[in-house]
């Protein structure tokens, strides 16, 4: 019953352009690396075999006749008709015999137009909000640490303190700070996230925490906790991932430094600020010298040849 | 010779058969759907997309009750895991069909594409069929990330802030595809809420319409013989003569399924 399917599928004959096409590719993305005449000379590659591959596909491939059949038996019991059939048996109409009216015309343009506003009406602000309350806002206001003389000098503390207290415990966030002593005049803190540089797990200092001699301070939002510990560096038991006492990567799959808190000093109280990322720190404590980068998420490089992939930090809005 | 009257009981059946059928035409299209002729030399590898459609089917009904008791905010949601795992009656099982068919689902349709691809049922005019069969299993496997995250333990928790991550290292769209899946610029209260809209609302609703599109195309298209077939791809047994007994025909009549494919 069913007609002989053609079993040669109508694609077009193999072709070299899909070579050129991909090596112009390669070029661009090499040209990202080299220079902005290489990128150029790769668009074009791209672009010029794109075409050539794209307009062989259009031109080797038949158009496939559509064979006219007799409409097999209808009516009650009739075996119920194979879509590809039942498609074969509707009467051919070309385009141009059915006339249309200037009308018609306005009235089908009329109704998908209105329907595509009214779609677009609905959808865009849809969209948005699933979209773009991820980018508003997203700086965290500061977190108070407790009074300084908790922090002694030259000793660590493993501090958790509530990013967002609006959100709650969700937001608990844990980092290493450092007493460095007096930099001209103001006391100078190394502060250290635990998030590692890798993928984001949590790093654990290298050496004893001192559970028993931790401290539960309550400060206006929540309470912060302050375990002493004296680590030799710090690891990540996720993928092994290990850094130096400035959080410099040491070993494993990090890809920079561990990220760093800016701090302020408020009525005697620690602030933590705004988190930065590192690519590499020269010196140590408050000698220190750092590069501060746009906080990016673990994963992605921000010196080095491969900062080219990661271009833009997220928008905060 | 004169036909025996049917049964009183079939005509009970019948009736509201015949009365569907002749209102809507949909008695017709399920014996079409389900009475297809297929090649003579399947097997029970060809059984493995139906298993496959079976295992996502217990997943949406046990994952649409698990709703009912779950509840996505990030400091209750541990404790309502623990009460359906241990409190109400028979949460463990429920769960634990939704757990473990999620692994199930997950292998049925790596079997699945398997047998698609070494019985060379992905060509043409099949190939279409294969994308969107990679479609599915890309959102399968989207649904294995954001469930994973719900029962918010440890272990969910960090799996999912390296998923995340790792979506980070994507060159140039990187950040920006953190912000989206944390809803923030960290792990926060809208992860957990966001993670359960997806996983329960639109991935679902994205699997369904695709395996709809899927299943279309497999009765448009026929299913393939086996490679080592005597017969060309695809080609079945001709149709059965057109049924005397109308729309009801194939339903309920015991025998019809054996002579539809005789």
């Amino acid at each position: 019953m069913e007609p002989h399917r053609p079993e040669t599928p109508h694609t077009p004959p193999p072709s070299l352009w899909p070579v050129g096409f991909a090596v112009g590719v390669a070029v661009l993305l090499l040209g990202l690396i080299v220079g902005w005449g290489i990128v150029l000379l790769g668009a074009l590659l791209t672009v010029g075999f794109g075409f050539l591959w794209v307009r062989d596909v259009v031109e080797g491939t038949p158009t496939a006749p559509a064979a006219p059949e007799p409409p097999p038996p209808q009516g009650i019991g009739a075996a119920p008709v194979p879509a590809r059939q039942a498609e074969a048996a509707l009467p051919a109409m070309d385009e141009e015999e059915i006339h249309r009216y200037p009308r018609n015309v306005f009235l089908e343009g009329a109704t998908l137009g209105l329907g595509a506003l009214i779609g677009g009406i609905v959808t865009v602000p849809a969209l948005g909000f699933a979209v773009l309350p991820a980018f508003v806002d997203q700086e965290p206001q500061g977190s108070d640490l407790g009074p300084l003389e908790n922090f002694p000098e030259g000793e660590w503390r493993v501090a958790t303190f509530l990013e967002d207290p609006e959100h709650g415990e969700v937001s608990r966030r844990t980092a290493f700070v450092r007493h460095n002593g007096d930099l001209n005049g103001v006391p100078s803190f190394t502060i250290i996230s635990n998030r590692c540089a890798h993928l984001g797990c949590p790093t654990q200092p290298q050496g004893s925490l001192n559970e028993e001699d931790s401290e539960e301070i309550e400060v206006e939002h929540g309470t912060v906790t302050l375990i002493p510990t004296n680590p030799s560096g710090f690891t990540c038991p996720c993928h092994g991932g290990a850094y130096s006492i400035e959080g410099n990567r040491t070993a494993g799959p990090p890809v920079r430094a561990l990220d760093r808190y800016e701090f302020s000093i408020r009525d005697g109280h620690l602030w933590i600020g705004k988190a930065y990322s590192v690519g590499e720190v020269e010196g140590e404590g408050k000698d220190a010298r750092i590069k501060k980068y746009h906080r990016f998420y673990p994963g992605e490089h921000v010196d080095g040849i491969q900062q080219i992939l990661y271009p833009f930090p997220a928008p905060n809005l | 010779m004169a036909r025996r009257p049917p049964s009183l009981l079939r005509r009970i059946v019948n009736y509201p058969l015949d009365w569907i059928e002749e209102r809507s035409g949909l008695i017709g299209g399920v014996r079409y759907f389900l009475f297809r002729k297929v090649p003579h030399d399947t097997n029970w590898a060809h059984t493995l997309g139906s298993a496959t459609l079976t295992a996502f089917i217990v997943q949406a009904l046990t994952g649409a009750i698990l709703a009912m008791y779950y509840r996505p905010d990030p400091g209750t949601a541990y404790e309502s895991i623990q009460k359906i795992t241990n409190e109400l009656t028979l949460g463990w099982l429920v769960r634990g069909m939704h757990r473990w068919g999620a692994s199930v689902f997950i292998i049925l349709m790596f079997l699945h594409m398997g047998r698609v691809f070494l019985y060379g049922a992905y060509k043409y005019p099949r190939e279409l069929n294969w994308v969107i069969g990679v479609l599915l299993l890309v959102l399968g496997l989207f649904e294995g990330l954001t469930g994973y995250l719900l029962p918010y333990d440890q272990t969910g928790y960090w799996a999912t802030v390296v998923a995340i991550n790792i979506n980070g290292t994507a060159p140039i769209l990187g950040p920006f595809l953190v912000n989206l899946l944390n809803g923030g610029a960290d792990f926060g209260p809208e992860t957990l809420s966001r993670f359960y809209a997806l996983h329960m609302l639109l991935v679902p609703g994205a699997i369904f319409a695709l395996i709809g599109l899927h299943l279309y195309l497999v009765i448009r298209l026929g299913v393939s013989s086996p490679p080592w077939s005597d017969r060309p791809a695809g080609d079945a047994m001709p149709l059965p003569p057109p049924s005397r007994d109308g729309a009801r025909a194939g339903l309920v009549r015991p025998g019809a399924r054996r002579r539809v494919r005789s």
